[in-house]
């Protein structure tokens, strides 16, 4: 894994080099552009114009060194075997050209890439200038087409200017017309007037002619004088006569009119009678309809009274009816006219509920289309903006590419820069990151150096404590001179055993388990039972494990909490700029201090 | 439907005595009254001269002959044969001859319409009405016989004056808003009497019994106006044919307007049937005529018709009148109710083809009847709902609301039907033509089918 990131950041670090040189040193791009056309030079080899010679290899290998470190391969350095001499120590002779060439394919296969990339980009570049090109036609044949539309409305406007002029000069002439008919009106009646005047004057004078002449022939002839049809007698001409014919007149317009009466009461008693059972059908429509809407608001109560009141007025008038009061009548009209009213006003709201019902409805249909549309719209939107975008950078680059002078390389290497940087600053902190990782790594490996450390000087410690105590015990005894090498020995013994056995568990520590711990330090306790602060300080020092149950829960107590402060105290300072991995850290710490 | 033979009359006079029991017919200067029933002639009477104008009295007694250019009337007594009467009117003139509705008066009205000449017949006694109106219609009686109304021009203002028949007195004399009157008639009932304006003004004016304006109508102004008007036999309705080519039927309570009837040239109404008649050579299979046809006796050189129920809309053909003319060919001329006022039917003058009925009930195109050419006439069935049309051809038409049909004059010599008149008990019909006349009996079995 190392191997590979060595290579990989070398590589990097060659890209990155290269570029930089491109950009920042000029001066350099005659390097590389005679580093690139060595091959070209290859084909005609010839000893004067040859990079290498008999004589110059030393100088030769140098440069190639040089070349090779400035490339970033300062690893693999090519040496000749011997000072002065013609032969190259082959393996990094053979390793360089190995990085070199894989440098090579590595930048074949981006170049490929990159032509790739640069052909479909032409393509599309291609397509929408097309697209472009058309747009503008049919942006002209619009344009076209609105200023035609511009000039018909105009002419269109034009004719409506002229036809309301014609329009009020027929006016005019209507209004001319109307008067001229008056006026001749006016002159004919008069005419006719005076004609008929005269007319009238030659007929009273005809009349008069005629009676002058005692026209002899204006006569009648009848054999016998007929009776009269209904076979009375002629009445003689007398004002009783004469009021006798007005009284006759009198009655049969009388009677006419009793006739016409008699109908319009036929009629209207029918009239009232459909009135009566419209009502009574409306008040059966309207009735049933009230307990269930009954309380729901405060004018259904009050409709409901009314309607109760109306009943009554209802029948009232009904008993009425055949007086023909004048007020019954009224009653009845008014409560049908409420009643009515009512109805009208239930028909209405239900009316009114059903196109809302079908609005919502309506609505709830239209309406999520319509946001799907917008969204869609706006989504098409901000696509054709990014396309717009996208059009317009490839056209300038297009357009750079096309005006500008470099070749083809360098051009790709321009194109290519800005992911290179980009890269090149995550390549920088993928490098910070393995340092501080690194770093972190070296700590760790102290501080565990320092618990084992820690350890066995508390061995020691406790050695030198049993030691001590034991001569205490062996002092603080009668016998203390006889028991003093007995003891000795036993202990000297006892501690020449155990020493080593524990030399070699602290040894081991590193790999060793806690269990072995167990195995080990269970029988202490049982030898140190008399003594209690024994076992505490083992405990103290985490040499006595401690039960299964309690070991989990002791764990963040007190028992542990000055080794544990001991290691963080030795962390803290280098890990204080990093708060985020102190967790991390001193969890994998404590793990560590443990083995 | 049975037809008698053909028999010869001048001046297409030809009328049923009232009673319906006697046929008076001219032959020039004679007088020829027949049978109804078997057609025998009963009485022939020898008149002056030819004979211009033959009435009925409305006893059926007598009969009067009036010959216009000799200003001579004879009057015939049908139960006296040897009785005779003539009134002479002398150098004055005469234009216009009538019975009084009592059958014992006769009213001439003279030249330049100097008086109306009142005589009696009783007592031969003369009596003068001056200054009758020369109009479309100038005297009207009430139909139970016991008023006269008469239209009157003094100081170029119109008066209408009500005269009681029975002695000829003056009940009521008033004058009318009228601009020119041009005509009255009175409500069937007699009650009310219809005046209206010449065609200059569009004006109908209803006037009550004794002389009081009950109302006035005028549904526009400027344009020639009232063209025909008509009571519904119930005196219900009042209709008014104008030159707009609309009916306007008013109302008998409020007289207001209750609806008009219009006559387009296009017929898109749903609930009308349009009737078009269909001719068509003989010769051509008669087994392929449909129900609403039927033609009789069909002589070899006449066409035979039949009527076809046309899918809607049906373009009448409208003749555009002259509009410099006087008296222009536009405008509701005719207008009858049926018997029983359910029905109205109408004639447009620039649609001489079409006759249009309408149902007076739902106030609505019913039926129209298109013809192949004009119509001439058309009278309803004095009983029955049901429409006879003639139409100058030899051909009779009837309709009904059952349907249309359209019978062949089976007579010889192209028999041309230029007017018809019902017998009062509606199962006959008396066909007149240029020189002849003819009877149609209805078969009522099978018209009541």
């Amino acid at each position: 894994m190392g191997e590979w990131w060595t290579t990989e950041t070398s590589m990097e670090n060659y890209e990155i080099s290269s570029i930089s040189h491109v950009t920042m040193s000029p001066s350099r791009r005659n390097n590389l552009v005679s580093m690139y056309s060595f091959p070209l030079s290859k084909s005609s080899y010839s000893v004067i114009s040859a990079f290498c010679t008999e004589d110059n290899i030393p100088q030769c290998i140098s440069y190639i060194n040089q070349e090779l470190a400035s490339l970033g391969l300062s690893s693999t350095c090519i040496e000749a075997i011997s000072p002065g001499g013609t032969g190259l120590s082959t393996v990094p002779a053979l390793n360089a050209m190995y990085e070199l060439l894989q440098i090579h394919r590595r930048s074949m296969c981006n170049l490929e890439e990159l032509e790739r990339e640069q052909l479909r980009k032409s393509s599309t570049l291609e397509h929408i200038q097309m697209s472009n090109t058309r747009l503008k036609d049919q942006l002209e044949l619009s344009i076209r087409e609105k200023s035609g539309l511009h000039e018909t409305e105009r002419q269109l406007q034009l004719k409506i200017k002229t036809l309301q002029s014609c329009l009020k000069t027929e006016k005019d002439e209507v209004q001319k017309l109307q008067s001229v008919i008056a006026s001749r009106a006016s002159q004919y009646s008069h005419d006719a007037k005076r004609k008929e005047r005269e007319a009238v004057k030659l007929k009273e004078r005809l009349s008069q002619l005629l009676i002058d002449r005692k026209d002899k022939k204006l006569a009648i002839d009848v054999l016998n004088c007929l009776g009269r049809a209904d076979g009375k007698r002629r009445h003689w001409k007398t004002t009783k006569a004469t009021s006798s014919h007005e009284d006759e007149m009198y009655k049969s317009l009388l009677s006419d009119y009793e006739a016409s009466q008699r109908s319009l009461m036929l009629e209207n008693a029918e009239l009232k009678k459909v009135l009566q059972q419209m009502k009574k059908e409306m008040m059966h429509i309207l009735s049933p309809r009230q307990p269930s809407t009954r309380g729901a608001t405060a004018d259904d109560s009050q409709e409901q009274a009314d309607l109760d009141g109306e009943a009554k007025g209802g029948d009232a008038s009904r008993e009425s009816l055949d007086q023909y009061c004048e007020h019954a009548r009224e009653q009845l009209t008014n409560s049908i006219r409420q009643q009515w009213r009512k109805l009208r006003n239930h028909v209405e709201r239900l009316d009114s509920q059903a196109s809302q019902a079908q609005n919502q409805l309506e609505s709830n249909k239209e309406v999520i289309p319509r946001e799907t549309h917008e969204d869609e719209m706006e989504r098409m939107r901000c696509e054709v903006q990014q396309c717009r975008e996208f059009i317009h950078a490839q056209q300038q680059l297009l357009q750079q590419q096309l005006n500008t002078s470099f070749d083809d390389e360098t051009a790709a290497l321009l194109n290519d820069c800005y992911t290179l940087e980009e890269k090149e600053r995550l390549k920088e902190e993928w490098r910070l990151f393995e340092e501080q990782k690194r770093n972190f790594e070296r700590e760790r490996k102290n501080f565990t150096e320092a618990a084992i450390r820690l350890g066995r000087e508390k061995k020691a410690f406790e050695e030198d404590r049993a030691s001590w105590l034991k001569n205490q015990f062996l002092n603080m005894t009668p016998f203390t001179h006889r028991r003093r090498y007995s003891s000795s020995d036993g202990q000297s013994a006892l501690s020449i055993r155990s020493e080593p056995e524990i030399r070699m568990s602290s040894v081991k520590s590193q790999l060793a388990k806690s269990s072995t711990y167990t195995t080990f330090s269970t029988p202490r306790p049982s030898q140190s039972a008399p003594v209690p602060s024994t076992t505490e300080l083992y405990r103290t020092l985490r040499l006595i494990p401690d039960s299964s149950s309690s070991r989990h829960s002791n764990r963040g107590r007190w028992p542990e909490c000055s080794n544990i402060e001991d290691g963080e105290t030795l962390v803290r300072p280098k890990n204080r700029l990093r708060s985020g991995g102190m967790s991390i850290f001193s969890l994998g710490e404590d793990e560590n201090s443990f083995t | 439907m049975n037809f008698s033979e053909v028999f010869k009359q001048t001046n297409q006079l030809c009328k049923v005595s009232p009673d319906g029991k006697y046929l008076a017919t001219c032959v020039q200067y004679r007088l020829v009254v027949r049978d109804v029933s078997t057609l025998q002639i009963l009485q022939l009477y020898t008149c002056l001269d030819q004979v211009s104008h033959m009435e009925w009295s409305s006893d059926s007694l007598f009969i009067l002959c009036a010959m216009y250019n000799r200003g001579l009337v004879q009057v015939w007594s049908l139960e006296q044969p040897d009785w005779h009467c003539k009134i002479d009117e002398g150098s004055i003139g005469l234009v216009s001859s009538r019975w009084s509705p009592d059958g014992r008066h006769i009213l001439n009205t003279t030249e330049f319409h100097l008086r109306v000449t009142v005589w009696s017949l009783c007592t031969k006694a003369v009596s003068y009405i001056k200054y009758p109106k020369a109009c479309q219609k100038g005297i009207d009686f009430s139909r139970d016989g016991r008023y006269m109304a008469l239209a009157e021009r003094r100081d170029c203002k119109d008066y209408v004056c009500v005269f009681v028949c029975d002695d000829w007195h003056l009940l009521r004399h008033f004058e009318t808003e009228t601009q020119d009157l041009a005509g009255l008639e009175w409500s069937p009932n007699g009650c009310v009497l219809a005046v209206w304006d010449s065609c200059l003004e569009y004006m109908v004016l209803l006037y009550s019994l004794d002389g009081r304006l009950l109302s006035t109508y005028s549904a526009y102004e400027w344009s020639l106006g009232v063209k025909s008007v008509s009571w519904s036999p119930s005196s219900q309705f009042l209709a008014i044919g104008s030159y707009d080519e609309k009916v306007r039927i008013l109302n008998h309570i409020t007289w207001k307007k209750i609806t008009q009837f219009e006559h387009p040239a296009i017929i898109d109404n749903t609930k009308a049937t349009v009737y078009k008649e269909a001719e068509k050579r003989p010769g051509v299979g008669s087994d392929e005529m449909p129900l609403h046809n039927i033609t009789m006796g069909a002589t070899l050189f006449n066409t035979q018709s039949k009527y076809e129920i046309c899918p809607l809309p049906v373009q009448i053909p409208v003749v555009k009148p002259d509009p410099d003319r006087a008296s222009p060919k536009i405008g509701i001329s005719v207008l009858a109710f049926s018997s029983d006022s359910r029905y109205l039917a109408t004639k447009n003058d620039n649609m001489a083809t079409a006759v249009w009925v309408w149902d007076m009930q739902k106030m609505s195109l019913e039926a129209v009847l298109e013809q192949t050419s004009a119509v001439r006439c058309f009278q309803w069935d004095p009983l029955r709902p049901r429409l006879a049309l003639c139409a100058g051809n030899t051909k009779l038409y009837l309709w009904s609301p059952g349907g249309c049909v359209s019978v062949q004059v089976p007579t010889e010599g192209g028999f041309q039907v230029q007017s018809l008149n019902w017998h009062c008990s509606g199962d006959s019909l008396i066909l007149l033509g240029k020189e002849q006349l003819c009877l149609c009996y209805m078969d009522t079995d099978q018209e009541d089918k």
